[in-house]
């Protein structure tokens, strides 16, 4: 059933139907883990080298070491569909075409870690998702792989129930903290760290939370073996990614491929290349909060977190965004500030007062109205966000703009006004610093 | 129109507090069926909310003004919603909105006097790759053109 690259999205008509699911060897990689021990699965995802691919690339089975081992205390499983980070849109996919492998993924992870209880987190907008999901899992429930008949379908005794909880529309739930805020029924603000949520997450229980990409990846593990999977793509970032590739290319999409694949490949080969032969000008690699690449820096560039890394940017959620030669930089670095400054929850005071000054300072390159100290002003105000917040939200709004300006710094030297006084805009405040000036002032 | 939950709604609100841990995690999907059921979170269909949800009416308040999709002031029977994030404004999604503005002769989260349309210029609604893209309450029409978005309109009654 799995062939590289085609591992988390298998091209099989119909695999999101329970039937045609099972008929294509579903549910099998569940009942090969149950005849290991829940420790040995954690080995065995350790093993793999799978990372998630929620945009940390925290490594998953380490993730799952983390949870305590006793069963004194309920545990919980949540599942980070909320999917906000603009250029990303992978996970729809999976909730689409192939749920019941992302339920299976969850009862491996549900029995490895010990827990009886996971909730799926869906954003609001993705209505018609949800009800993938849902229909999904009541397929999953009436067949008895979910559920206290689990028991009599696969043997032994464990069980799981699952959930599905419908956000309403807040990127921040996207970050585990504040997810973990939103389903308990809060306003979705995020949690300091520590205590991480293996010690204390949902209700004060230990927590895992998990993207969807990732858990949908581990029956392919499971089954095909964590030695195959590891030696699928590039090393330190093993197995395959949904890339999704929007903006200036001629055939968007969600594209599966193996890691370290070359952007260029993925551009040109897999995308088509850019409409009208144009020449591209900025990539961002992994959704909107990470720093981008300029269209000369392409060439080699490998798509995997230890390569990105190196180059100063992150694989993140793996959204590629194209942008061609007449690409407006500044109003698209604009336009990221914005988002932010919406999205901002206004928990700390660096991200909820700081995301609104880099928008007001870029209206005025936006407007050509800038002066060449704005330049430093904008990298100053973003540095100081960055590092300074309670989650990453912070991180993510400063570091396309510091990007966007060591990158292009040009294009934002061009929307300066030389002409416009660097002195104070309050005349009297910015005379009074000379005896000259306070003279005429006086005569 | 009272605001009140019937008795079957307010029965599956206790199915679904009996679904989590702890009851007070059912606010978000009682929210949404309040929401369904009375087309906006007014102050009473809060207050209601908070009944059947044995809260403080604050808290609701709370939750409600902290996400974007609860509407707490009336929208159109037709919620049109652009989306002007960088894979929708790469490929034509501000044009798109200023031609929904023009067209419906309202702003962001504004109505029409008539409750057909409200408006929304909307952040990454996760099909940037089917940019750029309009949802009309829940559905979403990708690859979306001025003339489609005028068919669709004109198809809303």
């Amino acid at each position: 059933m799995y062939e590289a690259p085609h591992i988390v999205l298998p091209k099989i008509n119909g695999i999101h139907n329970v039937d045609v699911y099972i008929a294509n060897g579903g549910y099998s990689a569940y009942r090969k883990a149950l005849a290991m021990s829940p420790d040995q699965v954690t080995d065995e995802v350790k093993k793999s080298g799978l990372r998630g691919r929620g945009g940390a690339c925290f490594p998953t089975g380490l993730k799952w070491s983390f949870m305590p081992k006793g069963n004194e205390k309920p545990k919980y499983l949540a599942i980070n569909g909320d999917e906000s980070e603009p250029g990303s849109f992978k996970d729809r996919q999976i909730f689409e075409e192939n749920p019941h492998q992302l339920i299976e993924g969850i009862l491996i992870a549900g029995y490895a870690m010990g827990i009886k209880t996971a909730f799926i987190y869906i954003r609001g907008e993705y209505h018609k998702w949800v009800d993938c999901m849902q229909t999904a899992l009541d397929e999953a429930y009436a067949k008895g792989f979910v559920g206290e008949r689990m028991k009599q379908t696969f043997g032994g005794d464990y069980s799981m129930e699952i959930l599905v909880h419908k956000g309403a529309g807040a990127y921040i739930c996207g970050e585990e903290t504040s997810l973990m805020s939103s389903l308990e029924g809060d306003r979705a603000y995020p949690r300091y760290k520590p205590p991480f949520p293996a010690n204390k997450g949902l209700w004060g229980m230990p927590t895992t939370i998990n993207n969807v990409e990732t858990l949908a990846t581990v029956p392919p593990i499971l089954a095909m073996g964590a030695s195959a999977y590891a030696s699928i793509g590039a090393a330190g970032h093993s197995g395959t990614i949904l890339y999704g590739v929007s903006g200036h290319v001629n055939k968007p999409g969600v594209y599966e491929l193996v890691t370290g694949t070359l952007l260029s490949e993925i551009i040109y080969d897999v995308c088509g290349g850019v409409p009208g032969g144009k020449a591209v000008k900025a990539v961002i690699p992994g959704g909107s909060s990470m720093p981008p690449l300029r269209g000369d820096e392409l060439d080699g560039v490998r798509m995997d977190e230890e390569y990105l890394k190196k180059i100063g940017t992150h694989i993140g959620t793996a959204g590629i965004m194209v942008m061609d030669e007449d690409t407006d930089i500044v109003a698209v670095t604009l336009r990221i500030a914005r988002f932010y400054h919406h999205e901002s929850c206004g928990q700390c005071t660096p991200c909820r007062e700081g995301c609104g000054w880099m928008e007001k300072v870029l209206h005025r390159f936006a407007h050509s109205n800038a002066t060449f100290s704005d330049i430093d002003l904008l990298y100053n105000v973003a540095s100081n966000i960055e590092g300074n917040t309670i989650c990453a939200l912070g991180d993510a709004a400063a570091w396309p703009v510091k990007g966007f300006i060591e990158k292009f710094r040009g294009e934002f030297e061009a929307r300066c006004r030389p002409d416009r006084s660097l002195i104070s805009l309050n005349v009297v405040h910015g005379r009074r610093n000379t005896a000259e000036t306070l003279v005429t002032t006086l005569t | 129109m009272s605001t009140t939950f019937s008795t079957d709604e307010l029965q599956s609100i206790e199915a679904l507090k009996a679904k989590y841990p702890d009851p007070k995690a059912a606010i978000m999907p009682v929210m949404w069926m309040a929401q369904k059921k009375w087309g906006w979170l007014s102050e009473d269909v809060m207050q209601e909310v908070a009944r059947a949800m044995e809260l403080p009416y604050v808290h609701v308040l709370g939750v409600a003004s902290f996400y974007t999709m609860y509407f707490k002031k009336p929208m159109g029977r037709h919620h049109v919603q652009v989306c002007t994030n960088i894979s929708c404004m790469l490929r034509g999604g501000e044009a798109l909105y200023a031609h929904a503005k023009d067209r419906l002769g309202i702003g962001h989260n504004q109505k029409t006097d008539d409750s057909r349309f409200s408006l929304e210029e909307v952040e990454c609604m996760g099909a940037c790759g089917g940019a750029p893209m309009i949802a009309i309450n829940e559905t979403f029409h990708e690859n979306a053109s001025k003339e489609q978005m005028d068919a669709l309109l004109d198809a809303c009654t």
